[in-house]
């Protein structure tokens, strides 16, 4: 019950942050909706067990993400005069696509991943073993690097992430040659 | 009898199991435990506040506070914080009203709620999480988004900066940090805080030293104190980020940096120096009374102030660096060295000392994290000799660029 209550709370404070964020006039406000918007889902994430994921969530999304919008924001609007007109000619356009794309995955999720009633769910729900949730660090690095499991994803994502970091060192590399040219 | 009884768990530092005993509900125990700690916490920090100031006025030859409150001035943070409690708060004009109120609270929430991972004394602990290590991690990046909200609701340019600086220290600053952490992670096989000190039957400071450097470096960056205390550089950007705050609002700001350097202290005990470890007299028993708790609880606290007054030494002695020097010395020293040091500790760890006792290891880690930090000097010195600058003191011509920069950004605002 209390449980309920609590993700039901959740979720509206997440999704009604999230309906901020597309609708604020003032993009910094928006920025910062955002942030409880994943501060909400990583409570989620609390509330299932998975409190790894959470500070992942609160490290990356936080912590690194939002900052990195804001300061998007920061260094290219003028902000502190102008207020944005968050919805421009396209949105009706955007409105039909979310809507379409959402029905596409409810479709292909009701088909191919059938529920059971939420009653037989919760009848044959058993509680999670605490052996599993207080090991599951453990559990999900030997996943990452076990060959039975997660290496290769795992191991292409880093080599994408270490793609990532030349390239913007590259780009951010002061070209002193031209400038003297 | 009863009261013989609370006391005696008090002693053993067990409040809570007899509270247990006489059927008090859960969140009755956490609720007191919670009002317990942070208000200790906070406490501890008019303390602080003092002896900082009597510290470092002895460290350069002056008396310091010495007249509210008998012989030493004890009393002299009592009359400074009452003082601020019955300031006016005063709101620019202009301010952006959420952000500008909301970061206060949310930088003291965000340097109170680290306080739960940490193992005061065996079995003395908020919660022991099985990734507590990264959850410190995580709140702290909270902290950063407070100086952001407070630099840009309080609608003045020297706060905007000082939130741009201190942002960017933070950032760039987490990054050895994490990966020093690591370091002691790999060696206890666990997150958890209280793993790690369970598992320093040496004390990794001793195990893996340039580890626990690169930390307190990182330590002192992250709480923003000399020589890295560029975000209130008085000499150039007047005070930073909470320039327009007044009364309490500001001693919020003050409190937090108190906090924070309190926790990192602690922090510090925790992961390097064994906790509330003390040859393990912390397991000490006479007769029934568990005398042990309380002997663990005096050695954590004592390791605790003596790292703190290595903070305080420090932030006597040394001069505040440039924002170049700073980056630089960040992201082409420590980093490198942070991650080399993680994969050689790591492939020694695993590879040649899979099956070596705790004594050889240690020994064998000590050596490869002596021979690094020596390696690391010579490559400096090599690079110097080859008339090269040296990586820490390198780029004024930079340095005038990144400057000239941060006028523009701020001046189209």
């Amino acid at each position: 019950m209390f449980e309920q209550v609590f993700f039901i709370f959740v979720a509206v404070v997440t999704l009604g942050f999230a309906l901020i964020v597309v609708t604020n006039k003032n993009l910094f406000h928006a920025a910062l909706a955002l942030m409880v918007t994943f501060l909400g889902v990583a409570i989620t994430y609390v509330t299932l067990g998975a409190g790894f994921l959470a500070m992942a969530q609160l490290l990356v999304y936080i912590g690194a993400i939002s900052i990195l919008i804001i300061f998007g924001i920061m260094m290219t609007r003028r902000m502190m005069s102008a207020d944005e007109e968050p919805f421009n000619s396209q949105a009706g356009l955007s409105l039909f696509t979310a809507v379409a794309f959402f029905l596409l995955v409810a479709y292909v999720f009701i088909t191919y991943w059938p529920t059971t009633p939420a009653d037989a769910m919760l009848a044959q729900m058993t509680p999670v073993d605490p052996a599993i949730l207080n090991n599951s660090v453990v559990a999900l690095g030997q996943a990452f690097v076990s060959p039975n499991a997660y290496v290769l994803p795992f191991e292409i994502a880093s080599v994408m992430l270490l793609a990532a970091l030349v390239g913007s060192i590259f780009i951010a590399k002061p070209r002193i040659q031209e400038d003297e040219a | 009898m009863d009261i013989m009884e609370m006391l005696k768990s008090v002693l053993e530092l067990n409040l809570s199991g007899y509270l247990e005993s006489i059927g008090a509900a859960p969140w009755v125990i956490n609720l007191i435990g919670v009002l317990n700690l942070a208000t200790a916490c906070m406490l501890i920090v008019i303390f602080l506040i003092w002896l900082e100031r009597k510290v470092i006025a002895r460290m350069q030859d002056r008396i310091g506070p010495n007249r509210v409150g008998g012989k030493y001035g004890l009393l002299q943070s009592v009359a400074d914080a009452t003082k601020l409690l019955s300031k006016e708060l005063i709101t620019p004009a202009g301010v952006d009203w959420l952000p500008y109120n909301l970061a206060p609270i949310l930088i003291v929430v965000a340097s109170l709620l680290t306080w739960a991972v940490i193992p005061l004394a065996p079995g003395v602990i908020g919660v022991d999480l099985n990734i507590a290590v990264f959850f410190v991690l995580a709140i702290s990046s909270i902290s950063v988004v407070t100086f952001l909200l407070a630099g840009w609701g309080s609608n003045n340019k020297y706060a905007l900066l000082g939130a741009f600086r201190a942002v960017a220290q933070m950032v760039s600053y987490e990054v050895p940090m994490i990966v020093a952490l690591l370091i002691p992670i790999l060696l206890a096989r666990s997150m958890s805080t209280v793993d790690i000190v369970e598992a320093q039957g040496i004390p990794f400071i001793i195990v893996v030293p340039l580890s626990a450097l690169i930390f307190f470096i990182s330590a002192l960056a992250e709480t923003g104190r000399t020589p890295f205390d560029l975000l209130e550089a008085d000499s150039e950007i007047v005070a930073g980020f909470h320039i327009e705050y007044s009364g309490m609002k500001f001693a919020m700001f003050f409190l937090a940096e108190f906090l924070g350097t309190l926790f990192m202290s602690a922090f510090f005990v925790v992961i390097y120096l064994g906790g509330y470890r003390f040859f393990g007299l912390e397991e000490a028993m006479i007769g029934d009374f568990h005398i042990g708790p309380m002997i663990g609880f005096i050695a954590f606290a004592t390791k605790v102030f003596l790292v703190y007054f290595v903070f305080i030494w420090i932030r006597a002695t040394l001069p505040r660096v440039r924002i170049d020097q700073l980056l630089n010395f960040n992201w082409k020293f420590l980093v490198p060295l942070s991650l080399v040091l993680l994969l050689t500790v790591a492939v020694m760890d695993k590879l040649f000392l899979a099956d070596a006792s705790t004594l050889t290891k240690a020994v064998v880690l000590m050596v490869t994290n002596i021979v690094v930090g020596w390696i690391t000097i010579e490559l400096l010195r090599w690079r110097n000799r080859d008339g090269e600058t040296a990586v820490i003191s390198e780029s004024v011509d930079d340095a005038h660029g990144h400057n000239h920069d941060a006028h523009e950004a701020v001046a189209t605002h």
